[in-house]
């Protein structure tokens, strides 16, 4: 890989910090109501374990 | 961030995460079947309603305490809670006002008959040991403020591992995963990358966690405060010998508060009640209030209303935590992508360990090397 400059902290943030608060919402929607409120919780709840298969398939070998 | 400031970190990280690993292992592996312990407990259960005529009138709860007593002779109701979809209520009786949980008795009753329909003091199954793994590790309120602990050690290492991320990643895209040059290097992308992503899951269930373990000094707490400003006008009152009937008791707090349900009854005398009352605890009918409970006291002897308050923020918190850290709010879907989450946790914990294994031994190959063994940290001074 080639040497580049350092990243700076939004760079290195901005999908974590998008993971995080996508996760929160979900933990907190699934409590107000049932029914629609779950399912957004589920597509939310996912988003950080898609991340970790994406992350892993294209993993460099 | 400076070199020193990355190296405190790295002691913080490093100290906090050995320190809590192996019991962070141990609740990861028993909080797995305690997950879905409703299904595997589906699949054992005995206790399932004889069928009846769908209009068969219910026996009073005072008729189903009976039952509960005459099983357990000598013996004094503590508890009374409701079964949400079916006309069952369970009834927990103990020899004192406050036994500890092994000498107590549950016992479910079906509300047309009042015959018995399973006594739930399972306490040498696996679920049972999986449950007194995670929340005591047999070993009582100590052992149950000790995983406190180390959950609140878990909740620094997770906060102190998100600082040590930014060296780590300083030249690197979110989600690389370099698995093809040492193995080393590849559990460290691993690590970093199934840390950064569960980020947020993992501190709620700890943080959640950690406020559990800290539910019977927070009742306590409760007890001294709230309730005794409720109850101040009965300092001094002979504890009464005869309840009036908690029947009637439920009835007078369900019109104290229109729409809302009974969770559970605390009779005189139990932690979440007074020496002179019923506590009625109330839930809210909707999903969004239901986890919210207000307890009404209702005067033991004479069957009157006392008192009604809604939870102090603290009793609130403790009552959220619950679900937030169960998973048990959003169906079997949510269950499943909790045990994903909790499996994500464990190859977290393991990598963790193997890293510092892994550096161990490549220190000690090194030990004229001298300092800079952690490229991160190399890299983070330039």
């Amino acid at each position: 890989m080639k040497p580049r400059a350092p990243l700076p902290l939004p760079a290195i943030f901005g999908i974590p910090a998008a993971i995080a608060l996508v996760t929160a919402a979900g933990l907190v929607t699934a409590l107000l109501d049932d029914g629609l409120e779950d399912a957004l919780s589920w597509a939310a709840l996912s988003v950080p374990v898609l991340a970790a298969v994406w992350s892993w398939r294209k993993r460099e070998r | 961030m400076t070199n020193r400031t990355i190296r405190i970190w790295t002691l913080i990280h490093k100290w906090t995460s050995l320190i809590c690993t192996l019991f962070m292992l141990l609740l990861c592996l028993t909080g797995l079947p305690l997950i879905f312990h409703d299904e595997i407990e589906a699949l054992t259960a005995e206790n399932s309603l004889p069928p009846m005529p769908a209009e068969t009138p219910l026996k009073s709860l005072d008729d189903a305490v009976a039952s509960a007593l005459a099983t357990y002779p000598g013996e004094r109701p503590l508890f009374l809670s409701f079964d949400e979809d079916r006309p069952v209520v369970n009834v927990t009786t103990g020899p004192g006002a406050r036994p500890p949980v092994a000498q107590m008795h549950i016992s479910a009753i079906d509300l047309r008959t009042t015959r018995i329909l399973a006594d739930l003091n399972d306490d040498k199954g696996f679920m049972h040991v999986m449950l007194r793994l995670h929340v005591d590790m047999f070993a009582g309120l100590p052992g149950e403020l000790f995983l406190g602990f180390m959950g609140f050690l878990l909740v620094l290492a997770t906060l102190s591992g998100v600082v040590l991320y930014a060296p780590f990643m300083r030249k690197l895209s979110f989600g690389t995963v370099r698995a093809g040059r040492s193995r080393r290097l590849k559990w460290l992308d691993l690590h970093n990358m199934l840390g950064i992503v569960t980020l947020m899951w993992v501190a709620v269930v700890g943080l959640t966690g950690v406020i559990n373990t800290l539910s019977v000094p927070l009742v306590a707490y409760w007890r001294a405060n709230e309730l005794a400003a409720m109850i101040a006008p009965y300092q001094g009152k002979p504890i009464p010998e005869r309840f009036a009937s908690v029947d009637a008791a439920v009835r007078t707090a369900m019109a104290a508060a229109p729409g809302m349900h009974p969770q559970f009854v605390a009779f005189p005398g139990v932690r979440f009640s007074s020496n002179h009352h019923y506590a009625v605890w109330l839930k809210g009918a909707t999903p969004a209030t239901n986890r919210i409970l207000t307890p009404a006291l209702i005067d033991a002897e004479t069957g009157a209303f006392t008192d009604m308050r809604s939870m102090p923020w603290y009793m609130l918190a403790l009552r959220l935590s619950q679900p937030l850290h169960f998973g048990d709010y959003g169906g079997l879907p949510m269950k499943i992508l909790w045990a994903v989450l909790d499996g994500l946790t464990i190859v977290i914990l393991g990598s963790g360990l193997y890293l510092w294994i892994a550096r161990r031994r490549t220190a000690q190959d090194r030990t004229a090397a001298g300092p800079g063994l952690r490229p991160a940290v190399g890299e983070a001074a330039e």
